[in-house]
């Protein structure tokens, strides 16, 4: 792909490899659980970091991930559209639509074996993927991608304080989740 | 406070994103709140499970490839000498034909990534931290503790008793940081546990310790005789280098010995 800018900035490129690339790792796990499909992730986060190259230049630190989570989300952002224009698929729901209603709907069927087990990483994955956009953005970004909530706050461009309040209501939402596991339905 | 307050408050207070003074409130609001207090309990269950459980993915060596063709090429005479050695036991401890094969990104890819290991080794420190987690094999005697290593890892990591120092050896532990198995020798000073974890690197370069502060907890690094030191505690920054100190005394000690 032409990237002319940094084509004659070797040393520019080796900083933006070095200062990018380990975080790549980072970068898939949130397109993963903003976007909910693999090769959707892939390429949002090949975009993403092309993006972050052409616009290298304006970046001025201090962190550098949530500088390139902002951008990952801009390219999901897109992606979201492009769902949500396809007529067969799914619109995500809003930020509204989630306050109003509950999270977990029907009771789950769990074994009784699992009950109080600790959760294993897929159900918990699961339970993460039930939440609305805002919310389970949030939540990976604090307890998957561990930012600080002023690093989300930066990466998602809103308050703190807004941060703070989808937080909590991201983890009340997988708590009631949780705890319907546990009970058995019947 | 109210519980209004306290229930957002709660997460910023689980998160160690608090100062001290509204930390101190909002636990007295929970002090005396049964509701606040069962919502805490559950918010720090649940975190630790989330914690424990690993919820990451790994990008798909495809993907790596694809986006290695598409940035353009580093100098290759400037990315040498601005390579940290802090993590080429983890670049390199898997094997050099792997190195080879891929060129410069393994190394790329890996290298000044010490944030996210610093993360880990705070992760891997809480984790610990649970009843039950601290230690796989208990023991206060290094004669016990150094030889249960042996086949768990590619690294014998030095076991060294420092009670005569003031820091109690209470045991070893296989954990997991950076997706690798890594040693952990576990120390105790007065109630605060030292994990040291240990891990192998490829060169034998020496490098200075160094202390970093991530989550309240205080991390020492250093690179030693083919190995990367991290010693992670909530003691304090001085008491911590006192005891890398004495840990690499001892360990010299040992080895001219």
């Amino acid at each position: 792909m032409p990237v002319p800018s940094l084509d004659n900035d070797p040393d520019k490129a080796r900083r933006f490899r070095e200062m990018t690339l380990p975080h790549l790792d980072d970068v898939y796990t949130l397109a993963r659980y903003l976007l909910r499909d693999a090769s959707d992730a892939e390429d949002a986060v090949q975009e993403c970091y092309l993006r972050a190259l052409k616009h290298f230049h304006t970046y001025r630190g201090p962190a550098i991930k949530p500088w390139l989570f902002a951008i990952l989300r801009n390219v999901c952002r897109a992606e979201y559209a492009r769902r949500a224009a396809a007529p067969s698929s799914a619109i995500e729901d809003t930020v509204e639509t989630a306050e109003q209603t509950p999270l977990w709907n029907e009771a789950q069927e769990t074994p009784e074996a699992q009950i109080l087990r600790e959760r294993d990483a897929s159900a918990i994955r699961r339970l993460i993927d039930t939440l609305a956009d805002p919310f389970r953005e949030t939540f990976v970004l604090r307890e998957i991608n561990n930012l600080s909530y002023r690093e989300i706050a930066d990466a998602v461009g809103a308050p703190v304080g807004t941060v703070m309040s989808r937080l909590a209501r991201a983890r009340a939402m997988l708590r009631s989740a949780w705890m319907a596991e546990q009970e058995p339905s019947k | 406070m109210t519980c209004d307050e306290a229930e957002i408050l709660l997460h910023a207070l689980i998160d160690g994103e608090l100062d001290a003074s509204h930390a101190r409130e909002v636990e007295a609001h929970v002090a005396q709140c049964p509701r606040c207090t069962a919502s805490l309990a559950a918010y720090r269950q649940m975190s630790q499970a989330i914690a424990t459980a690993d919820l990451r993915y790994s990008a798909p060596q495809g993907l790596r490839l694809r986006l290695e063709a598409a940035l353009p090429k580093p100098a290759v005479t400037a990315a040498a000498p601005s390579r940290r050695a802090v993590l080429r036991g983890f670049a390199l401890g898997s094997g050099l034909s792997a190195i080879a094969a891929t060129g410069l990104i393994a190394i790329v890819l890996r290298n000044d990534d010490q944030d996210r290991i610093n993360s880990e080794i705070v992760s891997a420190h809480l984790r610990s931290l649970q009843a039950g987690h601290l230690t796989d094999v208990l023991s206060t005697d290094q004669h016990t503790v150094k030889p249960w290593f042996n086949g768990r890892l590619d690294v014998a990591p030095p076991v060294i008793d420092l009670t005569a120092q003031g820091f109690t050896l209470i045991g070893g532990r296989l954990d997991y940081v950076d997706a690798r198995p890594i040693g952990a020798v576990v120390y105790k000073r007065r109630a605060h546990v030292i994990n040291l974890f240990v891990a192998q690197t490829a060169n034998m370069a020496h490098r200075a310790p160094r202390t970093e502060t991530i989550q309240g907890y205080n991390i020492r690094s250093w690179s030693e005789r083919g190995l990367n030191f991290w010693a992670i505690s909530d003691i304090g920054a001085d008491e911590l280098a006192e005891f890398t100190d004495k840990f690499e005394a001892a360990a010299r000690t040992n080895t001219e010995g």
